[in-house]
């Protein structure tokens, strides 16, 4: 079995938020950044686990800058077999989806698995955007993921509740919590992280469909009313007639 | 046109559903347009009632297949309404349905898409739209341009109130060819009885100032006194003292309501990640320092387990005077 796990990285969750002073940018400066969580908590985990189960090899593939490797590096630490990284800043998620699909295409895939979202811009595009390009099923927010021979059964969530479907290989697949527990590198991950194959490759020029006119802040909170905790009463009125909320 | 795909998961017609409609209508205004909605599938209610929610024309493909979710065959379908009718907007909801097929309607007809749209900035009749949407978890505001022929919206829950002015209209039936599905759905399980929580406008929810979960006793009866959906923290869900689907935050489910109460949740950066776009937030919590009071338009400092039955009993005594 062949997996293709795509990770994209975000800023530290606690990172502040701040943009150039044009508004066009996020100002990624002194900021930190992560594995998107769902992209290595749980795809890349449940990858590995198929893999460790059923044999096979797992790719992790990123779209960005050599600035990013060591995002790349972690992946590996964590149990993907090979990377692949394309040389290029991900500006958009029309942009992404075809450098991940223009590979995918070339090089046969059983599952491409990835996170159910991106946190900084909280898309949810990427993943319906490949599937598209490469005419496969797609099952966005996977909790539970299950193989046996060439039928995976998965759960996905849905609003208040989940829905199992039966899918034949190979096709997409976004990962949601509860598809892994989140593994944690050790020593011997990361020690053979630095040997494993890292491959380089260069993007395809896409036509941007969409651009960004500006960020800004949302206006700041004016401050919390302290409402004594004796007088829940007095809490009722003002949500009734001051927020207008019951 | 603008065409709003009105989903009708399990055959109904959900808030979402209305709340893309009138977005469809007020952006079709705006644009000097029709507004249609097309409805995939078998619906259990009267589908010319979108008309109330502003839809001109109302179009179904009754086909059976449709009636459970395969993002292809939805795409393709979509894609061929989309071109019979000449849609140069089409208006999705950001749900899981939305987000299972706006991606690749996108891609299908070379589209430029912005998911998770909470309200138009530009709209001109020929050429550019200019549409915001929060990201970094709803720490910024993002506006986009999408200057393509055609160009998807995905609309985020609660970013509009659905407006039922108009009056119901016939359904035209379309005649699309629906290639077979791929993915067979086998079966689907639903929490009865409650709002699921992205739809839900008044949300009470708990955190691990909770103790044990032998004492949501007392967050039930609150939330069923508002009519709330119950939510909590990650640390709760991950120890199991409440169902997964609960979680909310960075890494759960991201919510805006009307009203979300915060029970014994510290306010950590990542919990108000997914909560902190909602209207109005009151916040019970013991210490007067916990971060959440920063993000809190109401805030109670005290004792949760003397201070929500009191709430709970307030807000009883409001409701029996309504
Ligand atoms: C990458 C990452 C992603 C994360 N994603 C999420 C997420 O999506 N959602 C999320 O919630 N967290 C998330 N977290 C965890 C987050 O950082 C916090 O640890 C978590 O939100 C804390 O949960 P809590 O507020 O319930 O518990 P605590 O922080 O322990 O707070 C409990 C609160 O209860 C109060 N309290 C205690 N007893 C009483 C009482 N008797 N009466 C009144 N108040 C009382 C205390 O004063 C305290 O403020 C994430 C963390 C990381 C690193
Ligand atoms: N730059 C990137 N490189 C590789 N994969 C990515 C990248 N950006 C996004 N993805 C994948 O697409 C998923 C959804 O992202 P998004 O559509 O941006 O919310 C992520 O969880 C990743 O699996």
């Amino acid at each position: 079995m062949k997996f293709l796990v795509c990770i994209s990285q975000t800023p530290d969750t606690t990172a502040r938020v701040a943009f150039t002073p044009d508004g066009k940018n996020y100002d990624a400066s002194g900021v930190t950044f992560i594995m998107n969580p769902y992209d290595e908590w749980y795809a890349l985990v449940r990858a590995c686990e198929l893999k460790e189960a059923l044999g096979g090899t797992v790719v992790a593939l990123h779209v960005g800058p050599a600035a990013n490797e060591t995002t790349i590096r972690k992946a590996l630490a964590i149990g993907a077999d090979e990377a692949v990284r394309i040389d290029a800043e991900p500006t958009s998620s029309a942009f992404t989806a075809r450098q991940i699909a223009e590979y995918a295409r070339t090089n046969h895939f059983d599952i491409i698995f990835l996170g159910k979202e991106t946190i900084d811009y909280n898309g949810a595009e990427v993943g319906a955007m490949v599937a598209e390009h490469l005419d496969l099923p797609f099952i966005a927010f996977a909790s539970k993921l299950d193989l046996s021979g060439n039928t995976a059964v998965v759960e996905r969530d849905i609003e208040g509740g989940v829905e199992v479907v039966e899918v034949d290989l190979p096709f997409v697949v976004s990962a949601a919590k509860g598809m892994a527990e989140q593994r944690i590198p050790n020593m011997r991950g990361i020690m053979m992280a630095r040997t494993k194959p890292l491959h380089v490759v260069a993007p395809v020029p896409v036509d941007e469909p969409v651009a960004v006119v500006r960020f800004t802040l949302p206006p700041a909170k004016t401050g919390v009313k302290l409402v004594d905790p004796e007088q829940m009463d007095e809490l009722v009125r003002l949500l009734h007639e001051e927020a207008k909320v019951i | 046109m603008v065409l709003v795909y009105a989903e009708s998961p399990r055959g109904q017609f959900k808030k979402a559903t209305l709340e893309a409609v009138t977005f469809g209508k007020n952006l079709a205004e705006q644009l000097g347009q029709p507004c249609a909605a097309v409805v995939l599938g078998k619906v259990q209610t009267d589908a010319g009632e979108l008309g109330r929610y502003g839809a001109a024309r109302v179009l179904q493909v009754p086909d059976e297949q449709l009636n459970t979710l395969d993002s292809q065959v939805a795409t393709q379908v979509l894609a061929e309404v989309a071109r019979q009718v000449g849609a140069t907007v089409l208006v999705l909801s950001h749900t899981s349905t939305g987000k299972s097929i706006a991606g690749r309607l996108a891609v299908r007809l070379q589209a430029g898409l912005v998911s998770g749209v909470s309200g138009v900035s530009e709209a001109e009749s020929q050429g550019r739209l200019v549409v915001r949407k929060p990201v970094f978890s709803g720490k910024a505001i993002a506006e986009y341009a999408i200057a393509t022929p055609v160009k998807i919206l995905s609309l985020m829950g609660n970013a509009v109130r659905p407006e039922a002015t108009g009056s119901p209209v016939t359904v035209e039936t379309l005649d699309v060819a629906v290639p077979p599905a791929r993915v067979r759905v086998r079966e689907v399980r639903t929490v009865e009885g409650r709002v699921p929580l992205p739809e839900a406008e008044v949300v009470v929810s708990a955190g691990r100032g909770m103790k044990d979960p032998a004492n949501w006793g007392i967050i039930e009866e609150l939330a069923e006194v508002l009519g709330a959906t119950t939510a909590c923290s990650r640390p709760v869900a991950d120890s199991h003292w409440r169902p997964h689907h609960e979680h909310v935050g960075q890494t759960g489910i991201a919510i805006r309501p009307n009203l979300y109460i915060a029970i014994g949740i510290s306010g950590a950066i990542q919990h108000l990640a997914g909560v902190n776009n909602s209207k109005v937030i009151v916040v019970i919590n013991k210490d007067p320092e916990a971060p959440f009071f920063k993000a809190a338009d109401y805030g109670v400092v005290g004792d949760l387990f003397e201070v929500v039955p009191r709430l709970t009993e307030a807000i009883r005594k409001f409701k029996a005077a309504q």
